[in-house]
């Protein structure tokens, strides 16, 4: 793999690429796997072409995605301080979410709940199996009030909960009867639910709608009141993030759900405006929301300084407060005098240099804002459980066609609620500002913003990564912790996005800064050049390693 | 000794902060450990996610591992089809010697008949003759302590074949270190031992950089060498908790008639003197003097660091394996053992009646363990160390107690691959980490400042 044959971006053929990965498939995979794998074009601004996404993996194909449980009880529900998580089922489930995920709390006071560190399992037995596991749920959930008194129980059904027809939600209405005080709720997460971890997502957003938003009336202080959805504060971005809305003068409601707490959930119905960081995670609730209570949303990036800029002038435009705009560009103004300053130290290192990003279901897209800041380029980009409008843009949503896996998970019916629905900008304010170019309800994806010829993958497999390494010989390669060492291993350094290394926060002007630092360390290290010893002669190289270019 | 009877008698019924892990991690982890071989859990593709990301967190090495991908409608039909191509794949991308199946909760629950299923699929003529080893590791019937051994049983029972004796010897060690297994080869060389070690995992999980790519990391123990085990004179399982069902050393012994030994894992003076002499009556050798005097080393500094641990108390926790070895290593140089703890259930009977007997200090032991009642119980018996894997943390922090490192998983150290825990030699490296956190702790809660202690 590290016989090289150095090609820049430009004289690589994306269709040779492609045409090498799919030969070596048999037919009925290279026909499926040809739809996933797409060479971008982008038309009239925003016209795409079609891929095919958020369908099964094939069996025996090595997959980076994980499964329902993971997306539900790890990623949406599992950064949440002080609702008490138990896991339902046979303990490697439980063990495998307990703070795997780097999400960051921070408590005000060192009496107030933190659960992070804590994890609960019902541990089931072959017995439980057999004779059903419900009477040991609610001693567990017995014992979790005891011990502390929670606001709230969240159950996280794994594989065996369903099949061997345990009914959590029905111990949940049980054991809230029992406990008025508890806010407790289910979620039919298993394992085998949809076709990676972003049933799991779906399935998180309908409980925490159904059962937690809206059962508090409490406002925040302030005039900007927002809430931020599908920011997870790995790494501690959201810290960065409540930093700098507390700068520009918004009040932060709630997080869904880094660093939150029930209480911020319980009553985020009462914010005014909703940004949705990661789309594909969170989009439900937006809508939903939306629906029910009138509260507008619009897709943010807080990752890249511009995209964070960006994001900030558009909050600032849609309360239209002249002294809030001000406000917001004298922070940006502060805050760009660094980013700028680090950006011309590292730029002339970086520049020209290539990425690959295969990863979640929207970093893939925002992390090439900053790579873009210090003058790299994506080659090759790709999800690991998006959908189709996480690529095209919610326009194509229409055109999905829902099949069997996707219409196992409930897509709940909203309507606006009798007393609480209020829409927060009248008709004639949301056109005002829709015919100003002010957009709604929006992502265009990441495909158009992509350039022609970028090669885009979804659920890349490792064998895909293989070629895809062979082939463009990457500076750096982007994904997760099981592709890490392999690309390693090939020379080529790799950076997690999920966990960011153990790094972070790479979110807002902080974050960007840290970001170009980590990337310049990495793609200028001289490491790779004493993995081979002087004394070993490769005479079958035909080229220079990629680290000494 | 002061048995703690968790499963019938402990005050709670949840897990909380779970001390293992679950069975099919240990079972691929034992599969990675044979040679060119593909580890493929049949369940939901998050079971392989999961195991892949917590095993390369600790050996941050490529970690492959497929899987059958349940839907929800193989949950309910079967999963069969799933499997078969699954296999398919596998087989077609990774052209593997062997590939090893384990069964996760949800192939279990449904019951799912794996092994019919395997019949059917090579009776059908596909998959090109490559062996696949199938194990039954649902995570309620064991942790990855039982499916590490129930895979090796697995792989010895369908692979193994009898013949002439080759005087070769069989090991079946414990989970222990990618180092560990090299210094065990390299103990085995000196004896002049023609043996072969099952798994080993310490080149396949502990690698160079490469200059080709590999798809499978090189290293383990080859088929081919899986076959002949049958031919050997000796089998000798390393860990006294293993139990008959899941013990490969017996069943291989019984099945050919060969030797049978059951030994403790090799750490500690007393322990590695009993491995040694196996060694030595079997190869017909003197222990070579490189090994006396690595234990006259460590001797020496179990004698100069005596003012340093005598009567401190200690927890540890692990596999039963590990966590009875710690507990005899340590008992010899003076620190108490005033709980040892696991997770599993279905090694208890062996992890009882491995314990030493403690003088003066009662022993809590406890099976079926978590880190919560662990912090409880700790209240009253006030250690000084803990001692085991990073999830221990938990206790350390609580307890303001220094944890020093062991076993699996450490990933809040580096180099958790490399740590000792086997040998004369791997006792001193781990008798010297428990000496210095003791040390560190003594000097880090000083004010002063002293810089010689």
């Amino acid at each position: 793999m590290i016989k090289a044959e150095l090609k820049s971006f430009s004289n690589i053929s994306a269709e040779k690429v492609k045409d090498s990965i799919l030969n070596r498939y048999p037919a009925k995979v290279a026909r499926k796997r040809g739809k996933q794998i797409i060479i971008n074009r982008v038309e009239n601004g925003d016209q795409v072409p079609e891929i095919l996404a958020n369908s099964r993996t094939i069996p025996g194909i090595l997959t980076m995605r994980g499964c329902a449980y993971a997306g539900c009880k790890g990623v949406v529900l599992g950064p949440t301080r002080d609702i008490l998580q138990i896991t339902h089922g046979p303990i490697g489930c439980g063990f495998y979410s307990w703070l795997t995920r780097r999400n960051q709390t921070r408590p005000e006071t060192l009496s107030d709940a933190n659960y992070m560190t804590y994890a609960l399992s019902t541990d089931l037995q072959e017995d439980e199996i057999i004779f059903g596991g419900e009477k040991k749920l609610k001693k567990a959930i017995e014992e979790a009030i005891a011990l502390f008194n929670p606001k709230a129980i969240g159950i996280f059904s794994t594989c065996p909960v369903g099949l061997i027809g345990d009914d959590v939600h029905a111990v949940a209405r049980e054991m809230e009867e029992k406990y008025p005080e508890v806010n407790i709720f289910g979620f039919s997460c298993e394992g085998y639910k949809g076709v990676s971890q972003s049933a799991g997502h779906h399935v998180a957003n309908n409980k925490v709608f159904t059962d937690v938003v809206g059962q508090l009336e409490m406002r925040k202080e302030g005039k900007y009141i927002v809430n931020i959805l599908g920011e997870y504060n790995i790494g501690g971005d959201a810290f960065e993030i409540e930093r700098i809305m507390e700068l520009c003068g918004f009040t932060l409601h709630s997080t869904f759900s880094g660093n939150s707490v029930y209480e911020e959930f319980a009553s985020a119905h009462n914010a005014d405006l909703n940004v949705v960081m990661c789309h594909r995670s969170i989009n439900y609730m937006a809508e939903m929301m939306e629906k029910k209570y009138g509260i507008p949303w619009f897709k943010v990036n807080f990752v890249g300084a511009e995209a964070t800029a960006k994001s900030l002038r558009k909050m600032a435009v849609y309360f239209g407060d002249a002294e809030l705009i001000e406000r917001v560009e004298s922070v940006i103004a502060a805050e760009m005098e660094n980013v700028l300053k680090v950006q011309g130290e590292i730029r002339p290192r970086c520049e020209g240099k290539k990425a690959m990003l295969f990863v979640g279901g929207s970093r893939a897209h925002h992390y090439q804002e900053l790579f873009t800041e210090i003058g790299m380029e994506t080659l090759s980009a790709g999800y690991e459980f998006a959908h189709r409008d996480d690529y095209e843009g919610r326009k194509v949503i229409p055109g999905i066609v829902v099949d069997a896996d996707t219409r196992n998970i409930e897509e709940l019916t909203v309507t606006p609620d009798e007393k609480r629905y209020n829409p927060r900008k009248k008709n004639d304010e949301m056109q005002k500002l829709e015919s100003a170019g002010f957009t709604f309800n929006d992502y265009n994806g990441m495909m158009t913003e992509m350039k022609d010829n970028s090669l885009i993958i979804d659920d890349l497999n490792h064998y895909e990564t293989e070629i895809l390494i062979e082939k463009y010989k990457p500076d750096i390669f982007c994904a997760g912790i099981k592709e890490k060492y392999v690309v390693q291993k090939g020379g080529i350094p790799m950076k997690q996005l999920h966990s960011y290394d153990y790094s972070g926060p790479y979110a807002g002007f902080i974050g960007a800064v840290n970001f170009y630092r980590e990337i310049d360390r990495m793609v200028n290290t001289k490491i790779f050049s004493l993995v081979k010893a002087p004394w070993q002669e490769s005479p079958e190289l035909t080229g220079s390693y990629v680290w000494n270019k | 000794m002061n048995k703690i009877d968790f499963s019938g008698t402990k005050s709670f019924t949840s897990t909380r902060n779970a001390c293992a892990l679950c069975a099919p991690l240990g079972a691929t982890l034992a599969f990675r450990g044979i040679e060119n071989c593909i580890p493929l859990v049949h369940g939901s593709q998050g079971c392989s996610t999961y195991i892949r990301r917590y095993i390369i967190s600790h050996f941050r090495e490529p970690v492959d591992i497929a899987s059958s991908n349940f839907s929800e409608e193989s949950a309910v039909f079967g999963g069969s089809e799933n499997l078969k191509t699954a296999l398919d794949n596998v087989i077609r991308q990774y052209h593997p010697s062997m590939v090893g199946v384990a069964s996760t909760c949800l192939s279990e629950t449904i019951g799912d008949d794996v092994p019919m299923a395997l019949r059917e699929y090579s009776a059908s003529g596909r998959g090109d003759g490559v062996p696949v080893v199938q194990v039954s590791t649902p995570s309620y019937r064991g942790t990855h302590a039982e499916g590490f051994r129930g895979a090796v049983r697995s792989a010895v029972e369908s692979i193994a074949k009898g013949g002439t004796s080759d005087g070769s010897i069989n090991f079946f060690p414990p989970i222990i270190s990618p180092e560990d297994l090299r210094h065990l080869k390299d103990i085995l060389k000196d004896f002049g031992i023609n043996g072969t070690v099952l798994p080993d995992y310490s080149e396949s999980m502990d690698g160079g950089a490469w200059e080709n790519y590999y798809k499978l990391p090189a290293g383990g123990t080859p088929v081919k060498a899986i076959l002949n085990m049958g031919r050997a004179s000796a089998s000798i399982d390393i860990g006294l908790c293993v139990t008959a069902p899941l013990s490969a050393g017996r069943f291989l012994s019984e099945k050919f008639g060969h030797v049978f030994y059951s030994t403790g894992l090799p750490l500690g003076i007393e322990a590695c003197d009993a491995f040694f002499r196996i060694l030595s009556e079997l190869s017909g050798n003197p222990v070579p003097e490189k090994y006396l005097k690595e234990r006259g080393r460590l001797a020496d500094a179990y004698i100069d660091a005596h003012k340093y641990l005598a009567g401190k108390r200690a927890v540890v926790y692990g596999e039963p394996d590990l966590a009875t070895g710690i507990a005899q290593f340590i008992e010899e140089t003076g620190v108490k053992t005033v709980l040892c703890a696991t997770g599993s259930r279905g090694m208890s009977a062996g992890f009882s009646s491995s314990l030493p007997q403690i003088d003066g200090v009662k022993c809590a032991l406890a099976d079926d363990a978590d880190f919560t009642t662990m912090l409880e119980l700790c209240r009253d018996l006030k250690p000084d160390m803990v001692i085991g894997s990073s999830k221990g943390f938990y206790l350390s922090k609580n307890l303001g107690i220094p944890l020093i490192r062991a076993g699996f998983p450490v990933h809040d150290r580096f180099g958790g691959q490399r740590l000792m825990h086997f040998g004369y030699q791997g006792t001193q490296q781990f008798f010297d980490r428990i000496v210095n956190a003791v040390m560190e702790y003594n000097q880090n809660s000083n004010s002063i400042g002293y810089s010689y202690i």
